[in-house]
């Protein structure tokens, strides 16, 4: 195939790309987009293979079956809940394959002894740097959220010091490469185990509460990766491709950001979350009371009620309850109540996760409702029932200047004409703040695991 | 060689404003599904995988290049398939019932 052929193709395929992502923008056409650009993959794939300086098969045939089979039983297998480290670990596998190809263009080279134009040494470098650091960063967030390491900081004196320090190294042994003459082992191999090493340190010291921006950092920088590797070997599709990621990385990363109300370095650098010095609230709990509710009272002011907001926080998805969720909301709309869902932005444990997880249960997206948008709606909400939520609902982000989360956006559960919070326990959330809301006079606590409670719940109300 | 990283550096800029414009229009709803779908386009670096494994370097393509093809086409086939699964999940009101 001639090369002008060959690169219209790797356009068409980046075109794709390009379309399949707009298409993401309904839920309707959001399959076939998904469809478009792995077409155009199977494209770049298709064309890449007819390259002449392509002569033997039988490597690539092993890893395309080794690899297609992986992503395929972990396609099939993951959990909706586990989705965030299924994501965490494809980042790091595409963070990984720009590591090894920057690699395998740098021992090429060597190899036949030729010399590498300055331009191409330096994309080698920065390719290496950001796949490394993409591969072991996504690793440690993957063993973060499956909980093969404690979801708490890990900090040392001097962190960030050392951390800069290896950051210099990396870049002083990166321009030594590229400026003086012929090509050094050493120093290239000493650059990948140091910025494996950095990838390391930059995510240890983030708290567990914080890995929904992490991963939307790191799905950023496998772009950045892919786009550098495009850099590396000439091609353009991946500089396109890699672009787009890039940036879908990045704005995702800032709305998560937003939702916290924390700055991007308070997240990389402020080791919140997961308890130690941070925690702790201005007002203390101590002396207030909470009104607990019976399952059955709880069951007939929902029967009832005419409309009910349905705030859903990640302690539903842990108790495995969005079966009985759903099955609530049917009965309740069988009395003629409407039902609605207000997701926060950081419900899950990544962008997006709540409405997957609700999706599972064949919640209709259309109920789903964002934040801005049901906000205003909460005062004609009979009852606000949250279920395994705790910091997004909390007033004390509004009113409370001493409160950690202050100035985050919250949903206003406490302007609906009354709530029922279903809880495990009184145990502060994920952040280790004392919530307002749960004794507030309009407020009746549902006390007991989310499953057991909404079980009891529908049962009731079919009882009615 | 400089001309060619000069007009990558063009594309990569005007691909950037393009994916800045593409996904702020991405409602909230979908955006786990947009995350795995991206993953899986960061996956292109498959094309460089594939030319260093089919390549006649020893032991670089060899194990560097079968390495490189099993992460990308990890990356390339787990992120479409489970983005699919995650999408055909979705509907709306009337379908549901």
């Amino acid at each position: 195939m001639p090369a002008w052929l060959a690169q219209l193709v790797y356009l068409l395929a980046a075109a794709l790309f390009i379309v399949g992502i707009k298409k993401l923008q309904h839920p309707a056409t959001a399959r076939r987009g998904n469809a478009l650009s792995g077409l155009g993959m199977l494209l770049a794939i298709a064309v890449t293979l007819l390259n002449r300086e392509i002569v033997s098969f039988w490597v690539i045939m092993a890893g395309c079956v080794v690899g297609a089979g992986l992503g395929l039983w972990m396609a099939r297998s993951v959990k909706m809940t586990a989705m965030p480290q299924m994501v965490a670990l494809l980042n790091g596998f595409g963070g990984g394959a720009s590591l090894l190809v920057g690699a395998a263009e740098f021992l090429k080279v060597e190899m036949v002894g030729d010399a590498l134009a300055t331009t191409t040494n330096t994309t080698i470098q920065l390719s290496s740097l950001i796949g490394a650091v993409t591969l072991t960063g996504s690793l440690i967030a993957f063993a973060k959220l499956q909980e093969l390491m404690s979801g708490k900081p890990i900090t040392f004196p001097l962190q960030k010091v050392s951390n800069a320090l290896v950051f210099l190294t990396i870049a002083a042994l990166g321009v030594y490469q590229v400026v003086s003459p012929g090509l050094h082992d050493g120093p290239y191999y000493l650059l990948v185990g140091l910025s494996l090493a950095l990838g390391v340190l930059l995510v240890i010291p983030i708290g567990g509460a914080d890995m929904p921006v992490v991963i939307s950092l790191l799905n950023s920088y496998s772009g950045l990766a892919a786009a550098m590797t495009g850099f590396v070997i000439n091609n353009q599709v991946l500089i396109v491709a890699g672009a787009l990621v890039g940036s879908s990385g990045i704005i995702l990363t800032q709305i998560m950001c937003k939702a916290m109300n924390r700055s991007l370095a308070n997240v990389l650098f402020g080791a919140f979350g997961g308890g130690g010095a941070s925690a702790g609230s201005a007002k203390s709990a101590e002396g207030l009371t909470v009104n607990e509710v019976s399952a059955e009272d709880a069951a007939v002011r929902l029967a009832y009620a005419r409309l009910v907001i349905i705030v859903p926080g990640y302690g539903l998805a842990v108790a495995q309850a969005q079966h009985q969720v759903r099955e609530l909301a049917d009965l309740i709309e069988r009395n003629g109540g409407e039902v609605k869902y207000a997701i926060h932005p950081v419900a899950g444990r990544m962008p997006g996760h709540m409405n997957v997880l609700l999706a599972e249960a064949n919640v209709p997206y259309d109920k789903l409702v964002e934040m801005d948008d049901i906000n205003p709606q909460f005062e004609r909400a009979d009852v606000a029932l949250v279920i395994g939520a705790n910091d997004v609902v909390n007033p004390a982000a509004r009113s409370d200047p001493g409160s950690p989360i202050y100035g985050m956006p919250i949903l206003n559960v406490d302007h609906a004409k009354s709530a029922i919070v279903l809880k495990r326990s009184m145990n502060p959330g994920f952040a280790g703040i004392d919530n307002e809301l749960f004794y507030q006079q309009k407020t009746s606590m549902l006390f007991g695991d989310a499953k057991a409670s909404l079980s009891k719940l529908v049962t009731e109300i079919k009882a009615l | 060689m400089t001309e060619g990283i000069i007009l990558g550096i063009v594309v990569f800029t005007l691909a950037t404003f393009l994916g800045f414009e593409l996904i702020q229009r991405v409602p909230p709803t979908l955006h786990t599904p947009l995350m795995s779908g991206s993953n899986a386009i960061s996956g292109i670096t498959i094309v460089g995988a594939l030319v260093i494994a089919g390549g006649d370097f020893g032991w670089v393509s060899t194990y560097v290049g079968f390495a490189a093809v099993v992460l990308a086409m990890t990356n390339v086939v787990g992120g479409y398939a489970v983005t699919d699964r995650m999408l055909q999940m979705f509907r709306r009101d009337k379908e549901s019932a």
